[in-house]
């Protein structure tokens, strides 16, 4: 099986995945009794207001709420025509927010690509601050380099995420003038790309990225370390440090490749945890990004709008697993194609 | 001791030839596995401290209520965001015991805000071991001593209060009960059902075994803390503070066993080939007493280590959870909870020690990683 055939199947079954996900996802945002419209059918019914309650009941209908939970789920995957024909995830229609009173794909919109870039700036901080520092931290291990790498690693991964995106908010606007909130400067929202739009845009990311990153960086420097130290005690270090090679050159060249291997292949186990650093620090410090939709969506039982963004965020996660597995199988010679389960 | 005509010294005791030199060594290697464990982690300082400190943390839980000054919910309108008191010992360089200024509180109309004046020509004595308001150990026996109060007319925040007036230091020693025993009823879901069907898959293989590794991978693969809000979201908010908690203690459990279930299942594929559990299946024991008598024991061991570093996780879910206002909500009181106030930069800026909260979860989150550490390393004691 070559490179394109592996790449193929691991496609094919993260497909699986994502349908055994949209059943997931599916049921638990159904899980706590009732929905947005009977609640507010209910509310509606109770307060005597009978003006909204037509537009409800229509609504009701109309997004098939009314149906067996196993054919609303069809509907909404678009395996099965609904009320509006074949409208589904599938064919592009991602449902409506009753909270908003409009089409999700607008509500999300944008945030969508925010999440993506925030996400992707913290697995760039995690690479470019846990490689150097792992490698040195294992070249020169039991030294004070490696104990303060050891104890900033563990401190990052103690603090709460969200504490740490407050405190450093907090210092780095009274200290160094970052700004505080959002993704962007207000005067760029709506606006198109120009040079100032994407300068504002990396300004504010400094701190989440910061935040989201901290915790992963540390996790992936301790296993480098680990790894290096591994491969340090071997012969052919040894070999390679007699012939009188320079000690960085000697790293770089041999121990370090064998090592990397699990830099790459971590990346999907902390994609997770990372999505979800997200989330959390979105909400907190009022990120453009899907975080708080989500947050807001599940507090009012907006099922389609929680629905879609828990999809999306799955999507993201195994997107990135997958582009990690594929990676490893390319830089990794040793490693078979037929699953790593064996 | 003889002394021989010819001047040799000989031993008078009866000679054994079953005493063998290696006496010492051999009461070395026929030491039990517990305390070959407890020697070699004793060496680990770093774990053993942390240890000893969360023992001492779970020990303290049920007397929360002694060493507060206060009840958890007990309010002082008259001192809302109160600073922290410190905690004295000399006045004007008299040595007079613990005592505290008592604090005036005074409103600016310029800020709206109250503040707050220390008394220092007035300091008064801490009382120890006095009555205070009503409490419970272990929530089963009523009692009213308190460790310390405040002195009579005034209080005792010492490490200061929150926006409805409670004391911050109280309210921790409160909030430990719930925050560090979520992630013990987490951990205890997350085993069962990890080593249940961690087991089972690497046990029978085959099918199971690919179906449960599918889940597994599934499960893994999803980010978690979505997961969490959703199903938190789904409790009923009409449910008791109580119910809430085990709810959430059993949904920080349930998406956890993954991890753990992955790794029981790698060492039970490599163990079922032993000759011993083919020994013991052709007895004739049953496959559950085989992965219980004889595979389990194998590495329990590994098993309490790598629940000791998945507690933390929990517990910063739990907080994560709650101050998002998805967790316990009051009138429960847990880290998260009292976070929850330190929710925006506002409070941080004005009120810092409403943010003190965080220096437990800390503190705690680290000891756990430190004993966790600690015991992966000291578990093979024949190694090294």
């Amino acid at each position: 099986m070559d490179i394109f055939r592996y790449a193929i199947y691991r496609l094919f079954t993260m497909l699986l995945t994502l349908l055994v996900v949209s059943v997931l996802v599916f049921a638990i945002i159904n899980l706590p009794p009732g929905d947005y419209l009977s609640n507010q059918i209910a509310e509606l019914r109770s307060t005597g207001q009978t003006s909204g309650l037509a537009k409800a009941e229509f609504l009701r209908k109309e997004y098939a709420l009314d149906r067996a939970l196993w054919e609303q789920y069809m509907i909404w995957m678009g395996f099965m025509p609904g009320p509006q024909g074949w409208s589904g995830m599938l064919q592009g229609n991602f449902g409506w927010s009753f909270e908003f009173d409009r089409p999700v794909a607008e509500i999300v919109g944008d945030s969508l690509w925010l999440t993506v870039l925030v996400n992707l700036a913290a697995v760039l901080f995690i690479y470019l601050v846990a490689l150097p520092l792992g490698v040195l931290a294992a070249a020169r291990s039991k030294t004070w380099v490696d104990y303060t790498a050891a104890f900033v690693g563990y401190l990052g991964l103690a603090t709460p995420n969200f504490l740490l995106a407050l405190i450093l908010f907090y210092y780095g606007n009274k200290h160094l003038n970052l700004p505080i909130g959002g993704l962007m400067d207000p005067i760029y929202e709506g606006e198109p790309m120009s040079l100032a739009k994407v300068k504002s845009i990396l300004i504010h990311l400094i701190v989440p990225t910061f935040v989201i990153g901290t915790s992963g960086a540390a996790a992936m420097m301790q296993r480098l370390r680990a790894n290096m130290l591994d491969e340090l005690g071997k012969p052919y270090v040894e070999t390679a440090i007699a012939k009188g090679m320079a000690p960085s050159k000697m790293l770089t060249k041999y121990p370090l490749r064998v090592a990397f291997n699990p830099f790459v292949a971590d990346i999907g186990n902390l994609l997770p945890a990372m999505v979800s650093g997200s989330v959390l620090v979105s909400v907190v410090l009022g990120l453009e990004t899907i975080g708080p939709t989500l947050l807001a969506a599940l507090k009012t039982q907006d099922q389609f709008l929680s629905g879609f963004v828990l999809m999306f965020v799955a999507l993201l996660t195994l997107i990135g697993t997958m582009i990690s597995d594929i990676l490893l199988v390319m830089l990794d010679p040793r490693i078979r194609y037929e699953g790593r389960d064996a | 001791m003889t002394i021989l005509p010819d001047g040799r010294y000989v031993d008078d005791a009866p000679f054994d030839p079953k005493a063998s030199l290696q006496d010492l060594e051999r009461k070395d290697l026929d030491a039990p596995n517990w305390l070959l464990i407890w020697r070699k982690f004793r060496e680990h300082k770093l774990g053993l401290i942390s240890g000893i400190f969360l023992l001492l943390s779970y020990l303290m839980l049920p007397f929360a209520g002694f060493i507060a000054p206060y009840g958890p919910n007990e309010r002082f309108s008259d001192h809302l965001f109160s600073p922290p008191q410190a905690v004295r010992l000399f006045h004007e360089g008299d040595f007079i015991g613990p005592f505290i200024y008592p604090l005036t509180a005074e409103a600016n109309l310029e800020t709206f805000q109250w503040e707050f004046k220390p008394d220092i020509e007035n300091p008064q004595k801490l009382r120890f071991f006095c009555e205070g308001s009503d409490y419970q150990i272990a929530g089963l026996i009523p009692a009213r001593t308190r460790l310390f109060c405040a002195p009579e007319g005034t209080t005792v925040f010492v490490w200061g209060s929150d926006r409805l007036g409670r004391d911050v230091f109280s309210r921790i020693f409160y909030g430990a009960q719930l925050s560090l025993t979520v992630g013990l009823i987490g951990i205890t879901v997350s085993f069962l059902l990890g080593i249940t069907f961690g087991s089972i898959a690497g046990y029978f293989g085959g099918k199971v075994d690919w179906v449960i590794n599918r889940v597994i991978e599934i499960l893994r693969s999803l980010p978690e803390l979505p997961l969490w809000l959703a199903l938190s979201a789904a409790v009923p908010s009409n449910w008791g503070p109580v119910a809430v908690f085990f709810i959430i203690s059993l949904i920080l459990g349930v998406l956890d066993w993954p991890g753990l279930a992955r790794a029981v299942r790698a060492k039970f594929l490599s163990l079922r080939e032993e000759e011993y559990v083919r020994a013991a299946e052709m007895m004739g024991a049953s496959s559950g007493r085989v992965i219980r008598k004889h595979l389990l024991p194998n590495f329990t061991s590994h098993l309490i280590a790598s629940a000791t570093l998945s507690i933390p996780a929990m517990i910063l879910g739990e907080t994560a959870l709650s101050f998002l206002g998805l967790g316990l909500r009051a009138p429960a009181v847990s880290w998260g909870v009292m976070l929850n106030d330190a929710q925006n930069l506002a409070s941080i800026e004005i009120y810092p020690w409403t943010a003190i909260p965080m220096l437990p979860i800390i503190v705690v989150v680290l000891a756990f990683n430190f004993l966790g550490d600690g015991l992966r390393d000291s578990l093979d004691p024949y190694q090294g």
